[in-house]
């Protein structure tokens, strides 16, 4: 096998044994890059030469532990010391960070090689990277169609073999959804469960940074380093972390696993129910009692969320004036005027929508009848959680309604293209965990199926997804590039 | 139903972003219809619901407030559009 087919674990492996240095390693994955990116545009920025002299650091000292030698990417929203940072967004094209995140130095302090940042959809609004100020990316399964969003370029360049993993932010969905429609495991852990320290914020009630990898060994390793309390982030809880490769043992004897009758509605697509319910059944044959399970609010997720989601983005995307870093219009002869071009120059028309909606919302008059009604649904819907929860170890569902739709095919109508966060958004709202994990194909697309934990139990759903990986090869399941 | 361009306009001052004829007309609209979606949440009664603004059971996290090295000064102002006396310049504010 090529070197770009192989896993975290793998790889490690083949350093471990010296079949392969840390310089071989990373140049090798750099060929893969510069050989697939015109097609494919995963990456924003390429960091080779510092990769490589990073590799050679690793090489000299010659111990090959953790994660030394092993190359990552991170989604461009990951702020990076000295390497620029862009959201996708002209407003902040040339911003160089002073500071790394916390889960980029957590994985560069185990000896992670960052190759790059990754393209996204601006701001981490939208479901398809088509949102990124740049360029959009391809689906590598089908190159007319998009690997999701808005960690798209994480989707894409994990599953074209350009990197081993990568990490991403989810809000509404943009973990599970792009690892979905690339035929990747997705994480998004629970809320307050990584630190977002360095992440640039869109939703802070909703936004988590979580893992793309070919398999689940591979995600548990990730998450194992860069979960955790950090002081620099008053969200991030005080819990330990258990060392998350030790659930996978294969068992899902006697596992409760509820799945809710209204996640096989709302528009969900024949197929990718049938595969999800097939996919269930092979929980049964493996021990697990399946029983469908009611979550009555569901359909009222996607509405609130559309109005917190905006309502906090809109206050946090104030930042942007165009004062201390970003974009800035000259020509405005006053400083209200000056943050009013600078911002319209500088922001998509998606973050526009989103912060006028969000503005709305949270304006005098309207505080009560939207953004106060939303936050008291919110409830409603962590409430149907909690409920199923009190006799449910896991609750599974489809990902994504349908497989990876056109480049071009929805961008006109904002609330068709919100649809397809119909089935992650919810979990979200109630902050739990959620992954995705490839469970089938569909017309030669990859579908993904959901796996929704309580509240810091993460370990069930590495337990659960690695016990089905275990009894099937849909994780082996690589895409052809476009070469149909 | 659509917004007005009045009010449009109105949020568009609040959220200080520039518009143009046609980015308002449109916004209109999509924001009228986005509304009408989430209007779908009346039909929930939600008297006496506690509002949910995030889920973690913590609140007043507090450290010592000890000086710490932090990002060198000349770093952060390096991304500045404008700088006078190592200070960031605007336009005129009155």
């Amino acid at each position: 096998m090529e070197l770009h087919e192989l896993t975290v674990h793998e790889l490690h492996e083949k350093l471990a044994g010296r079949e392969v240095s840390a310089e071989e390693l990373v140049s090798s994955f750099f060929s893969r890059i510069n050989s697939l990116e015109p097609k494919l545009r995963a990456f924003l920025t390429i960091t080779e030469e510092k990769a490589l002299m990073r590799a050679r650091e690793t090489d000299k000292l010659g111990k090959y532990e953790g994660l030394d030698g092993i190359p990552f990417a991170l989604k461009d929203i990951f702020c990076t010391r000295g390497i620029k940072t862009t959201c996708a967004s002209k407003i902040l094209e040339n911003f160089v960070p002073t500071y790394d995140s916390t889960a980029g130095r957590r994985l560069e302090e185990q000896g992670g090689i960052l190759l790059g940042k990754l393209n996204m959809d601006e701001f981490a609004m939208g479901s398809s990277t088509e949102h990124s100020a740049f360029y959009s990316t391809c689906n590598p399964w089908d190159l007319e169609r998009v690997p999701g969003g808005s960690s798209g370029g994480s989707a894409a360049a994990v599953s074209a073999g350009e990197t081993p993993f990568a990490l991403g932010t989810d809000t509404g969905g943009s973990i599970r959804q792009p690892a979905s429609y690339c035929g990747v495991v997705g994480l998004k852990p629970t809320y307050g469960r990584v630190s977002r320290w360095g992440v640039i914020a869109f939703a802070s009630s909703l936004d988590q940074v979580g893992v793309f990898s070919k398999d689940v060994r591979d995600c548990a390793i990730v998450m194992s380093i860069i979960a955790g309390k950090d002081p620099l982030d008053s969200t991030s809880v005080e819990l330990e972390v258990p060392d998350y490769s030790s659930f996978l043992d294969g068992n899902v004897r006697g596992m409760k696993i509820g799945y809710p009758r209204e996640y096989f509605q709302q528009g969900v697509e024949e197929s990718i129910k049938t595969a999800v319910m097939q996919a269930l059944k092979k929980y049964e044959e493996m021990g697990a009692i399946i029983e469908e399970v009611s979550l009555p609010h569901s359909e009222y997720a996607l509405p609130a969320y559309y109005l917190v989601a905006p309502a906090e983005a809109s206050a946090n995307l104030a930042r942007f004036d165009g004062v201390r870093y970003g974009l800035r219009d000259f020509d405005a002869e006053n400083v209200i005027d000056m943050f009013s071009r600078s911002r319209s120059q500088g922001f998509g028309n998606e973050v526009k929508r989103r912060i006028m909606l969000g503005t709305y919302a949270l304006s005098s008059g309207y505080y009560d009848a939207y953004y106060l009604k939303a936050l008291k649904v919110r409830r409603l819907i962590a409430n149907d959680f909690e409920k199923v929860f009190n006799d449910y170890d896991l609750i599974v569902s489809p990902t994504a309604p349908s497989p990876a739709f056109k480049l071009g095919e929805q961008t006109g109508d904002p609330l068709t293209l919100y649809m397809n966060d119909i089935l992650t958004v919810p979990v979200n709202m109630a902050g739990l965990p959620g992954m995705s994990i490839p469970c089938g194909l569909v017309n030669g697309l990859p579908v993904g199926m959901q796996l929704i934990g309580k509240a810091f139990d993460e370990g069930t759903l590495f337990k659960a997804a690695h016990a089905f990986e275990q009894n099937t090869d849909y994780h082996k399941m690589r895409p052809t590039l476009g070469v149909k | 139903m659509a917004l007005t361009i009045k009010e449009v306009e109105h949020v568009a001052l609040l959220a200080r972003l520039e518009l143009n004829a046609d980015e308002k007309q449109t916004f209109a609209e999509q924001m009228g219809t986005i509304l009408d979606y989430a209007n779908r949440l009346n039909e929930l009664d939600t008297d006496g619901i506690e509002p949910l603004s995030h889920i973690l059971p913590v609140f007043n996290v507090l450290r010592d407030d000890e000086v710490k090295p932090g990002s060198p000064r000349e770093e952060i102002l390096s991304n500045a559009p404008l700088l006078e006396d190592q200070q960031y310049k605007v336009p005129k504010i009155i």
